[in-house]
């Protein structure tokens, strides 16, 4: 429970620096003044004005939920800590010079603003390049932006940086490779008695993995799918729950579409080359189908190649980021009725913190959920191309 | 978030293409091996087990059947026993019968013989006495004249009468 009672100062902390902006503009700032206190009585944490978190807001004249929730659940150049602590993340870009490598506290200790016609934006500058919603771009005369408010200017020919996300991977894969040696390790050393502490931990869930998703799904030969299995299920699972983790910049590792599309694609390959030739009739030209049938059957059945990995994808990235959403609405309604007066935004947050801890007990279920599905879905995939003819 | 990013498509796929192929090589082989192992052994253990049991039974069978067979011979033997006895009884109580039988007839006889020997002998010394008397009046009778020739003449009349 305490610990997901630290989610809230850390979203709060967040907001209260937009609103400490907005409320300078505000014709009202006396409501502002109280709220504020009341929140850090609340929550009795000390917030300092961050220039760097501007952007969450857009510099825009009043509170903008959805701005601030996709700045959240977007990817960054800095894992943000709270208040002015953050970790600042390498840059590496690659332009037609070549490659250039740069901490990201160049861009967040170097902001600019741009005035322009839908209203004030910032952006991060240094050396010869600009940070504008976490995309780099040359910087050539300044930050030019177009009617839509897109920039003009040219992006970088590669970004590879080690971003919020990336970072939250290779601390996964860490963590991953922490536990799991020291696991084996224990097996190693203590042989063929009962498991103990982590091993214990992670050993119903290693055979949870092994005879409840892998055999069942593949069936004969599944043992040869069971090491990658596991990995994307870990991989998943530990991803999802660093997202809960709060104070770590709130991680959204799973709920990227850039890597849920690489675990997708993993599964594609995979099935592809070892699909025997029972499962590549079937998609091609299926047995016991009249042809006019198949004329229909066989394009979908390929299209379904394609489709699955997809679905498997879109249905990871929605559902993590699904449940970032919902917990930022949360505290976004707290600013939303603060905005009206100090006790409606008091007495909302009340009934807001109560429901972002349901919410979080339920994102715990949905870390362990949607990793078990994925993997689920990857053995029966796994399974159908290994399948042997059996009528 | 919907945006694909190359540079975080790189990463993530080296990232996990050598978490894979460390994790395969170095964690789930062995954890997978030990588990399989273990397994093979409980599963061993308890066929051993049954088997033991089947082997307990078999015993304990075998047992019962020795027991059975022992009592069934004690009972036999204990059968032969009584009859011996009895019979050793009956055959010792005939014979003494016939010894105590042959003993009386032995006694019986002797007792006769006996009998037969002192009649004998009262049958002598009664004459022998009777002799003795005889000769003892006969003396008397004799020692005066009278009747010397009295005797003699009664004698010799019974002896003219003959």
């Amino acid at each position: 429970m305490v610990f997901y009672s630290f989610f809230i100062p850390y979203f709060c902390g967040r907001i209260s620096k937009t609103i400490k902006l907005t409320e300078k503009r505000s014709a009202n700032p006396t409501d502002f003044k109280t709220f504020r206190l009341v929140l850090a009585a609340l929550f009795a944490v000390l917030f300092n004005l961050n220039s760097h978190s501007l952007h969450a807001s857009g510099g825009e004249g009043s509170f903008n939920a959805g701005e601030m929730i996709m700045h959240h659940i977007s990817d960054a150049h800095e894992i943000h800590i709270i208040g002015d602590v953050a970790i600042y993340l390498p840059v590496i870009i690659k332009t037609e010079e070549g490659w250039d490598v740069f901490s990201s506290s160049h861009f967040y200790h170097n902001e600019k603003h741009l005035d322009s016609a839908s209203g004030g934006v910032h952006y991060y500058e240094h050396d010869n390049y600009l940070l504008f919603h976490e995309h780099i771009y040359l910087k050539e005369d300044g930050l030019v932006l177009n009617e839509a408010g897109e920039p003009v200017n040219q992006a970088v020919a590669l970004d590879m940086s080690i971003t919020k996300n990336v970072a939250g991977i290779f601390l996964t894969i860490i963590l991953m490779l922490i536990i799991f040696m020291s696991i084996a390790k224990a097996y190693k050393t203590r042989g063929m008695v009962a498991p103990k502490g982590l091993q214990g931990f992670m050993e119903p869930l290693i055979l949870f993995v092994r005879d409840e998703v892998a055999r069942p799904s593949i069936g004969k030969g599944a043992d040869r799918f069971v090491p990658f299995l596991l990995t994307i299920f870990f991989f998943i699972w530990i991803s999802n729950l660093l997202g809960l983790i709060p104070f770590l910049g709130g991680l959204n590792i799973t709920g990227t579409m850039s890597v849920t599309l690489v675990l997708a694609t993993l599964v594609f390959i995979i099935t592809t080359i070892n699909g025997k030739k029972d499962y590549w009739v079937h998609i091609l030209w299926p047995p016991n189908v009249p042809w006019p049938i198949k004329l229909i059957l066989v394009p979908i059945e390929i299209a379904g190649l394609f489709i699955k990995p997809a679905v498997l994808m879109v249905r990871l990235t929605a559902n993590i980021t699904a449940g970032h959403i919902i917990i930022l609405a949360f505290v976004a309604l707290i600013f939303i009725f603060g905005e009206q007066s100090a006790g409606a935004g008091y007495g909302v947050g009340i009934g807001s913190t109560l429901f972002m801890i349901f919410m979080n007990f339920i994102e715990l279920l949905v870390a362990f959920l949607q990793a078990y599905v994925f993997t689920l879905l990857a053995a029966l995939y796994f399974g159908a191309a290994i399948e042997e003819a059996h009528h | 978030m919907l945006s694909v990013s190359i540079g975080t498509v790189i990463w993530t796929t080296i990232a996990f293409l050598v978490v894979v192929f460390l994790l395969a090589k170095f964690a789930w082989k062995p954890i997978l091996n030990s588990i399989r192992e273990r397994e093979e052994s409980i599963e061993k253990a308890l066929e051993d087990a049954e088997k033991a049991k089947e082997m307990m039974r078999e015993l304990k069978e075998n047992n019962e059947k020795l027991l059975q067979e022992a009592r069934m011979e004690r009972d036999e033997l204990m059968k032969s026993a009584r009859d011996a006895k009895d019979k050793m009884i009956s055959e010792a109580k005939d014979k003494a019968k016939e010894e105590g039988d042959k003993m009386i007839t032995n006694a019986k006889e002797t007792i006769r013989a006996e009998k037969a020997a002192a009649m004998n002998e009262l049958k002598n010394l009664v004459a022998e006495l009777s002799l003795n008397i005889a000769e003892k009046i006969i003396r008397e009778k004799l020692a005066n004249e009278g009747k010397q020739k009295e005797i003699i003449e009664n004698t010799l009349k019974e002896a003219k009468l003959n």
